[in-house]
């Protein structure tokens, strides 16, 4: 999809994101563990957040904790004195027909307001601002037989419902999808960087887009569960809505529903469309102040940020920035990186590799950086055996490619598919004759032709299923030519 | 002998003195309920074999010599929006007619871990809304001082039980006068505890900001032991004042020489029904007899105190009812629509008129554009109403008001009439939007009919307003009164 | 005041059917109760602030320690209907 005419399209996106914490251990208002997923149904509830009457909310303490952390590291304000709200709508997946939640008008003020992420799209810095963060209950899990639409009832799992949200509004700062991905991508970093929000959980952050274009009216997706999602569901977007003023129709503000099946959003009166939600601050809580001295010590109990990281690699490592910001683009890759460098002291030659190799083979296998099962001990042993020539570069592509897609370790690519390197120069010979006899037409050639030449290398290796020495091969041929040479050629 | 007719503080002793048995006592109680229930209908539910059997325990206990708690073996009535675990908890509403709650308030753990026995749960009006209990889906509760009149409400259940013998201590709720009404209509103490002293977890929500539980007892020592039992922190309760439980009887003694008593000029304004105002009055000379210098105060803002306290009660209750859409729990109605149609008819059909005049009036106040002028204003009127009291409570130990600007009214001659029936909460919503503690204490009759003292305290001044009220019971004697039915 | 198409977005706001007559019924009953409350308007709160808690408590919490959780039975047990462990709810369109 060609972006280069986003600036005439004027198109604005924000970003409405909603982040499980999933470090805690419990629920946000209740004692029930957290932990849903691969449970039964219904196996993680109480009286409180299944809404049962009389039931009260008590604050996790731990939630606060986590949630000012991400509001230090996105730069935003710390509001001093918190409030908790009741966002007050009907829906089979609320138990108590109200969500608790936060609110920054009448009075209200959630857990921090303004604030900036920075990242790379392409090689060029963009920052985004953030409006607010606050924190909220989860409502439960719907699933249905079937489509949403078509459904003839809904199956309800309240083992989801209270669990702790951040929800991170932003400015509508992005202007195009791509912006949106890398920028999720960096969010995502700093939220493992921090540890409140574990690796690729399913669900564990969810996404709303809001965007407009020329100036027309903001239509908000709903249902985009994956980054990916986020890129295609606003390429389709951009792409509905110029059709549609091409066509001389106008944009209406709407919420929309991305289908993930056929990929592409649908007008969908879901949820109640009012947003009359009754805010009032929630009497069963009270208000959360958060004085200097607590976030001075939360500040001082942080983990190592992914832009901090960033700069410790370029002066530790000496590694040059771009390499730096590809390393640190998501937790698990910047641990990795630092590991293999323990074990070898070689930074630049680790992170060329994993940036040419072994990033780009994660990303054709469609995999998430986080599902990757080879170690750094691994990686390195591979690196180490073509130090010690034992399987060639390219051999070591071939199996690393392998260990990523099967989930194999290295070197029992290697013994199983029996890619050592040969080097014995007797194995080798021998093979070159046997190469030599095939062609003769190319062994004339090669006495003056630098290309058949190659070719009989090229015949060697492919005996051999690049195994061969290529340096040992071209040293066997060329001697064997001259050997050749010695006898007289029959005219 | 009728155990049943004895106060809490009698029966403990004879308990543990093993005198008379634990179980004895509940079958007294029993046998009057089998007696007079018919009549009066103060239970929707109770528990004879239940409370049978954790008699016998208690008793099993105390012959064992082992420790039993405070309220060892006395029968406790508890009001139906407090959740009982494994037994119906019914609010009064066909709504929850069906609901069994998988856990306990913390009251109720309470009053157990003290060897209290629960033996039924009282009638009230529907989801607590009401001074009379006659929204109750189980039929009204009728006034054992004259039956063909209302108990008073919303804890009408409790105060009808306690005034005609079928149980000897009980639990009520206050809003905005709704322990200390029946306590006033039925002859019997209520008290409404300072908000936060009793935890609210478990106590189905009506107005969060403005309610607690609070003992209901046939004497004021009785009240005190139940306070006793039932105040302190709970963690459960973010609202929960961080009080460490108390000794509320050691406050009783009977002494008020020189106490202050303020008597706000505002209650007893027009409105209010002479012969109730004659009797207030003359228990303010009988306190001033007992040593106590009364003096004229005032408590301004009464007149506005009506609707500060209906708006911040109906928002807050429009939000708390939300939850009742039969999916989880409670009455669903048979309906094969789509999710909105099933919620709309079961609340439809779940609630009752006054339930549905409130959620919609407080849904109304919160909505865009009224949020302001309403909700938001009643709690900015309730900050000035708060202070009075302060004020007030600065210059005297306590305030003494009618708990009821009339006597017990005809069962159906208000009903009718919202905006009447709310006009009748005047002398005790004050109290609720203050956030003070307020005791009503019988006061006398007139023609028959049951007169309540209210004694209205500082914040956490519990033991100041049983130590006056427990002198003018002393005094006038009107507890051991009792109704002929 | 309060006409019968207010009656019936606040009925619909708090999902709750009325019938025709009680529709009007409510309105007037609404009007009459708002139009008496309307009188806290005169009341003068330009220095004052609104009392959402009258008890100044601040910062109440809870350590993040996991409790048993209802087995799941007891949490459906109530339930309007369940299938497989889930809560069954009407559908959604």
């Amino acid at each position: 999809m060609p972006i280069e005419r986003s600036e005439e399209l004027g198109v604005k996106i924000g970003l409405e994101v909603h982040v499980q914490l999933t470090a805690l251990k419990t629920k946000l208002f209740c004692s029930c563990s957290a932990n849903y997923r691969g449970m039964p149904p219904n196996t993680l509830t109480c009286p409180i957040c299944l809404g049962h009457p009389g039931t009260l909310p008590v604050l996790n303490r731990k939630a606060v904790e986590h949630a000012m952390m991400v509001a230090l590291a996105l730069n935003s304000s710390i509001s001093p004195q918190m409030f908790f709200f009741r966002k007050n709508y009907f829906y089979v997946d609320l138990p108590k027909n109200f969500q608790i939640s936060q609110y920054d008008k009448a009075g209200g003020a959630p857990l921090s307001t303004g604030g900036w992420v920075e990242f790379s799209v392409n090689g060029e810095r963009k920052k985004v601002r953030i409006r607010r963060i606050q924190l909220e209950e989860d409502p439960a899990r719907l699933t249905y037989p079937g489509t949403i639409t078509s459904a003839p009832y809904t199956l309800v799992d309240f083992n989801r419902a209270g669990v702790a949200l951040l929800e991170i509004v932003t400015e509508p700062d992005m202007e195009t999808p791509e912006e949106a991905y890398f920028f999720l991508q960096k969010l995502r970093s700093i939220l493992e960087h921090l540890g409140v929000s574990s690796e690729n959980m399913q669900g564990s952050m969810r996404c709303d887009a809001n965007i407009s274009i020329m100036g027309g009216a903001r239509v908000e997706i709903k249902n985009i569960s994956s980054f990916r999602d986020v890129r295609r569901a606003l390429q389709y977007e951009i792409m509905r809505q110029k059709q549609l003023l091409r066509r001389g129709g106008v944009t209406k503000q709407e919420t929309r529903h991305w289908d993930e099946d056929r990929q592409i959003t649908v007008s969908l009166r879901v949820k109640e469309t009012e947003s009359d939600y009754r805010y009032f601050p929630e009497p069963d809580l009270v208000p959360v102040k958060i004085p200097e001295e607590w976030v001075s010590k939360v500040a001082s109990q942080m983990p190592e940020l992914p832009d901090a990281r960033k700069e410790r690699f370029i002066s530790d490592y000496g590694i040059p920035e771009y390499d730096a910001i590809v390393l640190t683009s998501s937790k698990k890759i910047a641990d990795f990186f630092e590991e293999c460098c323990k074990l070898y002291s070689n930074p630049k030659k680790i992170a060329n590799w994993i940036m040419s190799d072994l990033l780009r083979n994660i990303n054709e296998t469609g995999m998430d950086v986080t599902e990757m099962s080879i170690t750094a001990e691994q990686f390195i042993e591979m690196i180490k055996m073509i130090d010690e020539g034992l399987i060639s570069g390219k051999i070591a592509k071939r199996v690393l490619r392998e260990s990523i897609r099967t989930g194999r370790p290295p070197r029992i690519v290697v013994e199983d598919e029996g890619l050592l390197k040969i080097s014995d120069e007797n194995v080798i010979s021998k093979l070159a004759d046997e190469v030599f006899r095939e062609f003769p037409k190319a062994v004339e050639d090669a006495r003056r032709d630098r290309k058949a030449v190659n070719f009989l290398v090229g015949q060697v290796m492919k005996k051999t299923r690049g195994r061969a020495d290529p340096d040992v091969t071209n040293k066997v041929i060329l001697s064997k030519l001259e050997e050749n040479r010695a006898i007289p050629s029959r005219s | 002998m009728h155990l049943n007719r004895l106060t809490c503080h009698e029966l403990v002793e004879m308990i543990k003195a093993q005198t008379v048995t634990a179980e004895e006592v509940v079958e007294h109680v029993f046998r009057r309920i089998d007696e007079v229930e018919s009549k009066i209908n103060a239970f929707i539910s109770t528990f004879k074999e239940d409370a049978l059997e954790k008699a016998r325990e208690i008793d099993r206990k105390i012959r064992r010599g082992e420790s039993v708690g405070l309220l060892a073996g006395i029968p406790v009535a508890v009001k139906d929006n407090i959740c009982t675990r494994g037994k119906l908890t019914t609010c009064g509403s066909k709504m929850l007619s069906n609901y069994i709650p998988p856990y306990s308030a913390t009251v109720v753990e309470k009053i157990e871990a003290a060897g209290g026995i629960i033996i039924g749960k009282t009638n009230m009006d529907e989801f607590a809304m009401g001074n009379s209990t006659e929204t109750s889906f189980f039929g009204c509760t009728r006034n054992p001082w004259d039956l063909t009149r209302v108990p008073g409400g919303s804890s009408g259940g409790s105060a009808a039980a306690l005034t005609s013998d079928e149980t000897v201590l009980a639990l009520g709720s206050d809003t905005g006068g709704s322990i200390r009404c029946p306590a006033s209509f039925c002859s019997v103490v209520g008290l409404k505890p300072t908000y936060g002293l009793v935890s609210r977890y478990g106590l189905v929500a009506y107005a969060n900001s403005l309610e607690q539980i609070g003992p209901m007892a046939k004497d004021v020592l009785d009240c005190a032991m139940l306070l006793t039992a039932i105040a302190g922190h709970d963690p459960r309760d973010s609202t929960s004042a961080p009080r460490s439980p108390y000794d509320y009887t050691s406050a009783i003694n009977g002494d008020i020489k020189n106490v202050k008593v303020g008597v706000p000029r505002e209650f007893f304004a027009a409105g209010l029904d002479e012969r109730v105002e004659k009797s207030v009055l003359s228990a303010v000379s009988i306190l001033e007899d007992l040593g106590a210098t009364c003096g004229e105060t005032s408590i301004s803002y009464l007149e506005y105190v009506v609707p500060t306290y209906y708006l911040i009660a109906m928002s807050e209750a429009s939000s708390n009812l939300a939850r009742f859409d039969g999916l989880r729990y409670g009455f669903t109605a048979k309906c094969d629509g789509d999710w909105n149609e099933v919620f709309s008819a079961t609340r439809s059909e779940g609630f009752g008129e006054e339930v549905k005049r409130r959620i919609l009036l407080g849904t109304f106040a919160l909505s865009a554009g009224y949020y302001d002028k309403y909700y938001l204003k009643a709690l900015k009127v309730r900050t000035l109403i708060k202070r009075e009291f302060e004020k007030a409570l600065a210059k005297f130990d306590v305030l003494v008001a009618p708990t009821m600007p009339i006597l017990p009214f005809k069962i159906g001659e208000i009903i009718e009439d919202p905006l009447t029936m709310y006009m009748m909460d005047i002398d005790t919503v004050p109290v609720n939007l203050a956030g003070v503690p307020s005791i009503s204490v019988p006061c006398g009759f007139v023609d028959g009919l049951p007169v309540g003292l209210q004694v209205i305290g500082g914040f956490f001044g519990e033991e100041k307003i049983l130590k006056v009220a427990y002198a003018f019971q002393e005094h006038t004697k009107f507890n051991l009164k009792k109704p002929e039915i | 005041m309060i006409t019968k198409e207010v009656v019936e977005n606040v009925a619909w706001l708090a999902r709750i059917k009325l019938s025709e007559e009680e529709k009007e019924k409510f309105a007037r009953q609404l009007s009459e109760i708002l139009e008496y409350f309307n009188v806290i308007s005169k009341v003068d709160t330009s220095s004052v602030e609104p009392t959402f808690h009258v008890l100044e408590l601040h910062n109440v919490f809870r350590d993040d320690e996991e409790r048993e959780s209802l087995p799941q039975e007891v949490a459906l047990k109530s339930a309007r209907e369940s299938e497989d462990g889930f809560v069954k709810a009407p559908k959604i369109l």
